[in-house]
C-alpha cells in the first residue's frame, strides 16, 4: 500500500457550543510510532475516538488503510476493526474475565479457531507484554495498575493488528515501569512491523519511541515532525512544552539545543 | 487480486516430504491453516522439509502455527527441517517459541463436593456476618442521626430535598398507575366471587379493608425498594468504587452524615405520602370499576366506604410507611457501601439491596400485623 495508513482531512468535532476540532488534517505513515501531544482539554482522546468510530464527527474525511471510515457500517466495517488494536486508559479489561479469557475474546469473536490454539495465543501474547504465566488465570481486579495495562496492551494485540491505538500508555505508572512499557512497545513495534498512534504526555515516551510528534492546539495539528523539529518551532505553547523545566530534566533537547 | 491467503502444498520429493508454505500466514487464515496443518500425517520414519520461502506475510499467530505444527511432525524417528525463511520470519518464529510459556486461562475450578460443601460453610458464614454488621450498621446511623439532631445544623437539608425530590415526587406516576389498576384488579376478581353470593355491595368493604390496611403499603414499598434502594446502593457502589467514600473520610467528613442519613430522613417522610396517594389511587380505580361493572354509583361508594372503614384503619396502613421506608434506605445504603473490587460488584450488591428490603419489609408487615393483634386494631 503506498501513501499514509491513515489519512485525516478537514476533520470537525463539536459538543454543543464547544469546537474541539475544525479542520483538522493529520497523516500516519505506515511503520511509524506517532506520538500526539496537546492540552488539556484540546482534543487528543476525541481525535483517536473518532478515528476508531467511537466518536462520530461532525465533518471531515477519515481514511484508514486507503478506506473511507465515515458512513462505514456492518461487515466491511468489522473486518477494518480486525485489523487495529485499542489500549484504552487503565486497560478497560472485562471485569468479569480472567486475564486470559480477555485476551481469547476478540478471538472468539471474530474467528473459530480449536480451543487449544486458542489458549495458545492467550499463553502467546502474556509472554510477549511481559506478563508471567501466572497472569493468565488472574481477575484485573487483582492486578496493579501496571499490570493492567500490560494485560490491555495483550488484548489489543490479539488480533495481530496492524495499527495499535494507545491513549496514555505510561500514565499512572512509576518511571521505572514507564520506561519498561516503552521499550515493550519499541520492541513488538519494531517486530511486528506495527503502525503505532500514541496519545501522551510523556516525554519520556516521546524522545525514546516516538519517530513523529502531532501538537494539538487552536482546533488543528499545530506542528507535526520529530523532536527536532519540534524544538524549532517558535509557537510560544510549543516552547513551553519541549524546552520547559520537565522537558529539561526528560533530556528534551540535550545537546542540541541547550537553554 | 491475486489471491493472497495462506496455504500449505506437500510433495514427496525422493523420500522426503517438503511442505510449502505460502501466502500470508495471518490471523485472519488461521482457522483454515490450523486444520490444514493437523491433516499433514507423513509415514513415521519419513524426513520432512518445511519450505518458508513462499511466505509473503507472517504475524504472530502465523508464527506460532508454524512452529506449532513442526513440532507436532517432529518424532525421534523422523527429522524436521525448516528452510528457505526471510530473516525476519525466521527471527518472528525463533522469538515467538522461544517465548511460549503455557499458562491457566481460568482459575482451577477444584473438587465439585468440596466446592459445594466449601459454599455452603461460606455463605451461612456471610450470613452471620452480614447480620452482625447490619445490625452494627444500624447503630452507626442511629448515633449519627443523634449526634446531628443535637446540632440541627448537620442535617443537610438541601441533600433532603433533592432526595425526596429522586424518591417522591419522580416515583409518583408509577406508583399512582399501578395502584389505580390494583384498585381495579381487586374489584373485577371480587365482584365476580361475591355476586355468585348476592353480595357485592361488600366488594367496596374487601377494597377499603386491603388497600388501606396492607396492599397500599406493601405494594408501594415494594415499588420504592425497586427504585430507590436499588438506586441507593449503586450510587453509594460506584462512589465507593472510585474511592469517593475514602476521600471523604480523609478530609474529615462522615459519609453516614452526608450519604446516609439524608437518604433515610428524606425516603421516611416521603414514603407515607406516596402510600396516602397509592390508597387514593387504587380507591379511585375501585369505584370506577364498582361503577361500570357493578352499576355502584360513586355517590353510593362513597357511602359505602365511610361506613364500612373508619380513620384506624387508614392510619394503620400509613403508620408502617416510615418504619419500611427505613428499612430501605437501610438497606441500600448498606449494601452499597458494603462494595468492592468491580463493577460486578455493584451490580450484585445493588441485587441484595433490592431481595433483601423487600424480604424485610414483608418481615416487618407480619410482626405489625401480629401487633395490631394484640392491640386489637
Amino acid at each position: 500500500m503506498s501513501g499514509p495508513i491513515i489519512r485525516i482531512r478537514g476533520l470537525c468535532n463539536a459538543f454543543g457550543d464547544q469546537i474541539v476540532h475544525q479542520d483538522l488534517d493529520l497523516d500516519v505513515d505506515e511503520g511509524e510510532v506517532l506520538g500526539v501531544v496537546g492540552g488539556s482539554g484540546t482534543g487528543k482522546s476525541v481525535l483517536l475516538r473518532s478515528i476508531i468510530g467511537l466518536n462520530t464527527p461532525a465533518a471531515g474525511h477519515i481514511e484508514v488503510f486507503g478506506q473511507e471510515l465515515t458512513g462505514l457500517r456492518g461487515d466491511t466495517r468489522r473486518r477494518l476493526e480486525r485489523r487495529w488494536g485499542v489500549l484504552f486508559q487503565d486497560g478497560a479489561l472485562f471485569s468479569a474475565l480472567t486475564v486470559a479469557q480477555n485476551i481469547e475474546a476478540p478471538l472468539k469473536e471474530h474467528l473459530s479457531l480449536s480451543r487449544s490454539l486458542m489458549d495458545e495465543i492467550a499463553a502467546l501474547k502474556i509472554t510477549m507484554v511481559g506478563l508471567g504465566p501466572e497472569a493468565g488465570s488472574k481477575f484485573p481486579s487483582e492486578l496493579s495498575g501496571g499490570m493492567r495495562k500490560r494485560a490491555g496492551l495483550a488484548r489489543a494485540l490479539a488480533m495481530d493488528p496492524e495499527i495499535v491505538f494507545l491513549d496514555e500508555p505510561t500514565a499512572g505508572l512509576d518511571p521505572i515501569g514507564a520506561a519498561a512499557f516503552d521499550e515493550l512497545i519499541g520492541s513488538l513495534q519494531s517486530q511486528m512491523g506495527l503502525t503505532v498512534f500514541m496519545v501522551t504526555h510523556d516525554l519520556d515516551s516521546l524522545t525514546a519511541i516516538c519517530d513523529r510528534i502531532a501538537v494539538l492546539a487552536e482546533k488543528r495539528v499545530l506542528a507535526i515532525g520529530t523532536m527536532a523539529d519540534m524544538l524549532q518551532q517558535d509557537h510560544p505553547w510549543i516552547r513551553e512544552y519541549f524546552h520547559g523545566p520537565r522537558a529539561r530534566a526528560a533530556g528534551v533537547g540535550a545537546g542540541t539545543n541547550g537553554i | 487480486m491475486t489471491d493472497t491467503r495462506g496455504r500449505i502444498e506437500s510433495i514427496s520429493a525422493g523420500n522426503r516430504l517438503e511442505i510449502h508454505l505460502s501466502g500470508r500466514w495471518e490471523v485472519g487464515y488461521a482457522a483454515e491453516l490450523e486444520i490444514a496443518l493437523a491433516q499433514l500425517s507423513p509415514p513415521v520414519d519419513q524426513p520432512v522439509l518445511i519450505d518458508l520461502s513462499g511466505l509473503d506475510r507472517l504475524d504472530t499467530t502465523g508464527a506460532w502455527l508454524i512452529h506449532r505444527g513442526s513440532e507436532a511432525l517432529r518424532s525421534p524417528r523422523r527429522s524436521v527441517t525448516l528452510s528457505g525463511a526471510r530473516a525476519e520470519h525466521e527471527q518472528l518464529i525463533a522469538r515467538v517459541s522461544g517465548l511460549y510459556q503455557p499458562c491457566e486461562i481460568q482459575p482451577p475450578a477444584g473438587n465439585a463436593l468440596i466446592r459445594l460443601v466449601a459454599r455452603l460453610g461460606e455463605n451461612a458464614l456471610t450470613v452471620l456476618d452480614t447480620a452482625a454488621s447490619f445490625t452494627a450498621f444500624i447503630g452507626l446511623t442511629t448515633v449519627t442521626l443523634l449526634r446531628s439532631l443535637l446540632h440541627p445544623r448537620r442535617l443537610r437539608f438541601n441533600a433532603i430535598t433533592v432526595h425526596m425530590e429522586a424518591t417522591g415526587i419522580n416515583a409518583l406516576p408509577i406508583v399512582s398507575l399501578i395502584s389505580f389498576l390494583i384498585g381495579i384488579v381487586m374489584v373485577y376478581q371480587s365482584a365476580f366471587q361475591l355476586t355468585r353470593f348476592g353480595a357485592q355491595i361488600f366488594v367496596i368493604d374487601l377494597l377499603a379493608f386491603s388497600v388501606l390496611r396492607e396492599l397500599g403499603v406493601l405494594l408501594t414499598s415494594i415499588v420504592v425498594a425497586g427504585r430507590s434502594g436499588s438506586a441507593f446502593a449503586a450510587e453509594i457502589g460506584s462512589m465507593k468504587l472510585h474511592e469517593e467514600i475514602d476521600a471523604m473520610r480523609a478530609l474529615g467528613m462522615d459519609p453516614v452524615e452526608i450519604l446516609v442519613l439524608p437518604r433515610i430522613l428524606s425516603l421516611m417522610v416521603v414514603l407515607p405520602l406516596l402510600v396516602f396517594t397509592a390508597d387514593v389511587m387504587a380507591l379511585l380505580g375501585g369505584a370506577i370499576m364498582c361503577w361500570i361493572s357493578l352499576d355502584i354509583a360513586p355517590d353510593l361508594f362513597l357511602q359505602r366506604l365511610r361506613s364500612a372503614v373508619d380513620l384506624p384503619t387508614f392510619w394503620i396502613g400509613i403508620v408502617k410507611a416510615p418504619f419500611f421506608a427505613g428499612l430501605i434506605a437501610l438497606t441500600g445504603c448498606y449494601e452499597g457501601l458494603q462494595v468492592s473490587g468491580s463493577a460486578e460488584s455493584v451490580g450484585q450488591r445493588t441485587t441484595r439491596a433490592v431481595v433483601e428490603s423487600i424480604f424485610l419489609v414483608i418481615v416487618a408487615d407480619a410482626l405489625f400485623s401480629v401487633v395490631f393483634t394484640i392491640l386489637g386494631l
